[in-house]
């Protein structure tokens, strides 16, 4: 191979392009990110970013000495996959042509429809996200935060640390449910009300008032979230964190089969030849739980990409191994939260260290008596003993 | 300086012991017999590198996956982007030592912070 580019310029892309250096890749190597920045850790925006204890330089991923031979193309967009001539297309009509392709495009955060230009109201998923997010909070108000999964109970925790009044509305009974099971997802998003933050869960949101538009035609700013069953909430700010969704459009029709993302084996391959995926835009089969997961946690984006890029150098002639259970963090209140495993496939879970009305909480998930999953609120020690036992143990 | 750690036979392998000096140094006693020990502090964030996953010559941070090799201090995986510092390790009858590095340590910036009298 000649030319490999890897397109996504964050955690995966930025591992791929190692990955190929240290698995001895030594051709071009052309990185495409549609940011203008250079790769940058997103788990702080939420946090330590957010709440203004670390700055920008703090973020990069790469270290000031850190030499791979890249191309880097960054600020611009792939707009496509030609597959015949085996090129990426970029915006403004240029071309790059590939012998091997790493797909890392990751996931854009989801909107509300009818939010367009409307002021006071973020998401939160990249470095010019949270600097606007960061920008408004310091001004202080009323923060109302839509969804209660990690990106919104994180910025509910930081916006509450910096002295803003705060509610959390959630669509589901109880938050976190779908990564942590119910039992859990209710002892997690205790964390809210333990520290004066509102909950309301089980509601929808109908819309959100505000914004009318001045003579010049230029939107205000939001001044409630109307709820379903009626209720006005009274915002300043809104945060809207009801997920991410894959950005694959731009290969549509370039035969690479998508599903809920790129849909890939568990090397990481592609339905095309030469073309892996990695990262949230990924939908690995996952030989433990017998199905495809496309996995947005830190942790796949950084130890995926050595798979995929054994699979691309050696034309998808290597033995996948498998994987280690998924592994995600999170910092709320002052709590480290990790899980590692899958709940979903549990039909129990048992504190086994600690208590929960300290917010000190070893739990292990089991199904038919075999541990799947495990959950750790301040709890980093045994819980990596369990995360390691997982690994060996499951299959 | 030359600072006992404890008897060899109560590390087993695979597993850590921290020394809680100021700053912390942990000496792991890997699955093949050797025994490494280096900074505690993750130089990423304020985690104990001993409560890490200990496999082969690295050790991964139980907070955020960085990972570290026993051997050099080297940063195998991010988000550290600096090394930790090693020690030189003596056995001697039966009981493990450690020669603490006079190199400057790479604490995380939260704790760098309230060292120079900063906020935290």
């Amino acid at each position: 191979m000649r030319t490999v580019a890897v397109v996504g310029a964050s955690l995966a892309g930025l591992s791929a392009a190692r990955s190929l250096r240290k698995q001895g890749y030594d051709g071009r190597l052309v990185v495409i990110g549609d940011e203008p920045h250079r790769p940058y850790d997103r788990p702080p925006l939420s946090k330590e970013f957010l709440a203004g204890t670390l700055d920008e330089a703090a973020l990069a991923l790469e270290a000031d000495d850190e030499e791979l031979g890249a191309e880097w193309l960054l600020g611009t967009r792939a707009t496509g996959l030609d597959r015949g001539r085996r090129a990426v297309r970029l915006a403004e009509g240029r071309k790059v042509g590939v012998d091997g392709l790493v797909i890392a495009t990751g996931a854009s955060a989801r909107r509300l429809p009818g939010a367009e230009g409307l002021g006071g109201v973020h998401v939160l998923r990249t470095l010019d996200d949270a600097r606007a997010l960061r920008d408004e909070l310091a001004r202080g108000g009323r923060l109302v935060v839509i969804g209660g999964g990690f990106i919104g109970a994180e910025v509910a925790s930081t916006a509450h640390a910096l002295g803003l009044d705060v509610t959390v509305v959630e669509a589901a009974q109880t938050p976190l449910a779908g990564p942590l099971g119910a039992a859990m997802g209710g002892i997690v998003s205790a964390l809210h009300r333990d520290h004066g933050v509102r909950l309301l869960c089980g509601v929808g949101v109908k819309g959100l008032r505000g914004g009318e538009r001045s003579r010049r035609g230029v939107r205000g700013s939001v001044d409630a979230v109307l709820l379903e069953d009626g209720r006005s909430i009274p915002a300043d700010i809104v945060v809207v964190g009801v997920g991410a969704r894959p950005c694959v459009e731009w290969l549509e029709g370039s035969g690479v089969e998508l599903d809920n993302g790129v849909k890939c084996g568990a090397d990481g391959r592609t339905s095309l030849a030469g073309v892996v995926a990695v990262g949230d835009c990924a939908n690995w089969y996952d030989p433990r739980a017998g199905a495809h997961r496309r996995v947005e946690h830190w942790t796949g984006a950084r130890e995926r990409p050595d798979a995929a890029v054994a699979t691309l150098l050696a034309g998808g002639a290597v033995e996948p191994g498998v994987p280690r259970p998924p592994y995600f963090w999170s910092d709320q209140y002052g709590v480290k939260i990790q899980f590692a495993g899958h709940a979903a496939g549990a039909d129990s879970v048992a504190v086994e260290e600690g208590a929960v009305d300290d917010r000190n909480v070893l739990a292990v998930y089991r199904r038919a008596g075999e541990p799947v999953a495990v959950l750790g609120m301040n709890q980093p020690r045994l819980f990596t003993r369990w995360r390691k036992r997982l690994a060996a143990t499951t299959s | 300086m030359k600072i006992p750690v404890c008897r060899l036979a109560d590390l087993p392998r695979g597993e850590a012991f921290r020394l809680d000096i100021d700053p912390p140094v942990s000496v792991f006693h890997t699955d093949d017999g050797e025994i490494f020990a280096i900074d505690d502090t993750c130089t990423h964030q304020d985690a104990s590198l001993a409560d890490g996953w200990l496999e082969g010559c690295e050790v991964e941070c139980p907070l955020h996956a960085s990972k570290f090799d026993l051997r050099t201090g080297a940063v195998d995986a991010p988000p550290a982007k600096l090394p930790v510092r090693t020690h030189e390790v003596v056995v001697e009858d039966g009981v493990i030592h450690v020669r603490v590095s006079t190199d400057a340590p790479n604490l995380p910036p939260c704790l760098a912070a309230r060292l120079t009298g900063g906020s935290a």
